[in-house]
């Protein structure tokens, strides 16, 4: 029954999503000579996120770079993470295990062959999170578009959810910061994680920051966009490339998915 | 006898009330900091009254469908406080907003009501350039350049 609503809605929502890409890759057009109409590039979000679409990362480990933090440095910026000090009782080893990341740069090697693979791991976006399941209060949830995150306003900070993620993905804010972003609040007493830049999401942006910083760089390791949409470039690349979940004998159906791995 | 007299008292309470009220009146005081951007408008984004009263429930159901359901740029909104009611010093910085003398800590502080809001928010407009809500608002002010926020953007973008 689901499955049937969707391939009904799929055609349209393509239909619209194309023109929504056009739209916004025009910055300024000519309507009459002389007159030029100034497109909004991106608009703040005015209707509820619908699972229409389901955000999603695809990560190519063969074009992850050693020693490269690109996506890391990328994230600590966009979402204020960098504003972080030590205290200073703390030593360096704990302060590591401690402070707030939303991506780690992982780094596996084959003991066999010595064949090392790097990846970055963030929150995996789980279709059945554990941590929406433990979580006693509510604040961990899912978007309709498939983004994890964390409710500050009702989060207690009891951390069940930290334990619950397979993945490690989350972050709990020890001391009282300072300098916050407007568009990334966060604070003492409250569990983070990857959300996606969820305010990009909201303000139609097309990609994340990640992924943007790997561009840059010219890795190309990091494809942002729509699971859902068999047109978009994740998509596409899913299909293209043997990929896989990260424990998928967990069967959480990530939205982060893995090749060369 | 008593009737006279319970008329009485009734009549004194009566205007006592009156006088209180006058007098409380007077003594409502103007939180608004002069040189911020709310300093020029004549309300918020509802009736004085309205606000001073029910400022918390707006933001409160606005953050549920903020944080929810994606919802963005409405009429109520947090970060909309901010940009509107910071003032600056001589130097051109923004004032944190929750400080005892700034809007928010002011009437906070006189109210004896604990003000949290700040430990997550951002006590100051506080937008990288590069943010999607920053090109957004400049897009809408019709501006290229990054500009005066608080002015280009009253809304703020909720948070
Ligand atoms: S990776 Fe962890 S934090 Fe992210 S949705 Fe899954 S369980 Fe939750
Ligand atoms: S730390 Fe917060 S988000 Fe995590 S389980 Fe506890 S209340 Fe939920």
């Amino acid at each position: 029954m689901k499955d049937e609503n969707r391939t009904n809605l799929e055609p349209v929502d393509r239909e619209r999503r194309t023109f929504i890409g056009a739209a916004a890759g025009v910055g300024a057009s000519m309507v009459a000579p002389g007159v030029i109409l100034h497109a909004v590039e991106a608009a703040p979000r005015a209707t509820s996120v619908s699972s229409d679409v389901r955000w999603g990362l695809a990560i190519d480990t063969a074009k992850c770079a050693e020693g490269c933090s690109a996506c890391i440095d990328a994230c600590d910026r966009e979402n204020g993470l960098d504003l972080q000090t030590k205290p200073k009782p703390l030593s360096e080893s704990k302060w590591d295990q401690q402070k707030a990341v939303w991506i780690r740069k992982v780094k596996l090697q084959d003991n066999q062959t010595g064949r090392i693979t790097n990846l970055p791991m963030m929150c995996q976006h789980c279709e059945d999170p554990p941590c929406v399941d433990v979580c006693p209060t509510g604040a961990s949830f899912k978007r309709a578009d498939g983004i994890v995150m964390v409710d500050r306003h009702l989060c207690i900070g009891c951390r069940y959810c930290m334990m619950a993620c397979p993945y490690k993905a989350r972050s709990f804010i020890h001391e009282a910061l300072e300098g916050q972003l407007t568009s990334v609040p966060r604070g003492k007493g409250c569990v983070e994680s990857c959300n996606l830049c969820v305010d990009r999401r909201d303000y139609g942006e097309e990609s994340t920051a990640c992924a943007d910083a790997c561009a840059a760089e010219g890795h190309n390791a990091i494809v942002f966009g729509d699971l859902k949409d068999p047109e978009s470039p994740i998509s596409q690349l899913l299909k293209a490339l043997p990929t896989r979940q990260i424990r998928e004998d967990l069967e959480l159906n990530t939205g982060v998915r893995y090749a060369g791995v | 006898m008593a009737k006279a007299a319970l008329k009485a008292s009734l009549f004194l309470g009566l205007m006592w009330a009156l006088v209180a009220q006058v007098v409380l009146a007077d003594e409502v005081k103007r939180y608004v900091v002069e040189g911020s951007r709310a300093a020029e408008l004549d309300a918020c984004v509802e009736p004085t009254e309205r606000m001073r009263r029910m400022h918390f429930e707006f933001i409160k159901h606005q953050r549920t469908l903020t944080v929810h359901e994606g919802i963005r740029g409405s009429k109520y909104s947090l970060a909309g406080c901010v940009d509107c009611h910071i003032s600056y010093n001589a130097e051109h910085e923004p004032q944190p907003i929750n400080r005892p003398d700034q809007f928010c800590g002011a009437c906070h502080a006189y109210a004896a009501v604990d003000l949290n809001c700040f430990d997550c928010h951002a006590s100051v407009p506080n937008r990288p350039e590069s943010s999607p809500e920053a090109r957004a608002a400049h897009a809408a002010a019709g501006v290229g350049q990054p500009g005066h926020l608080a002015h280009a953007h009253p809304g703020g973008g909720e948070r």
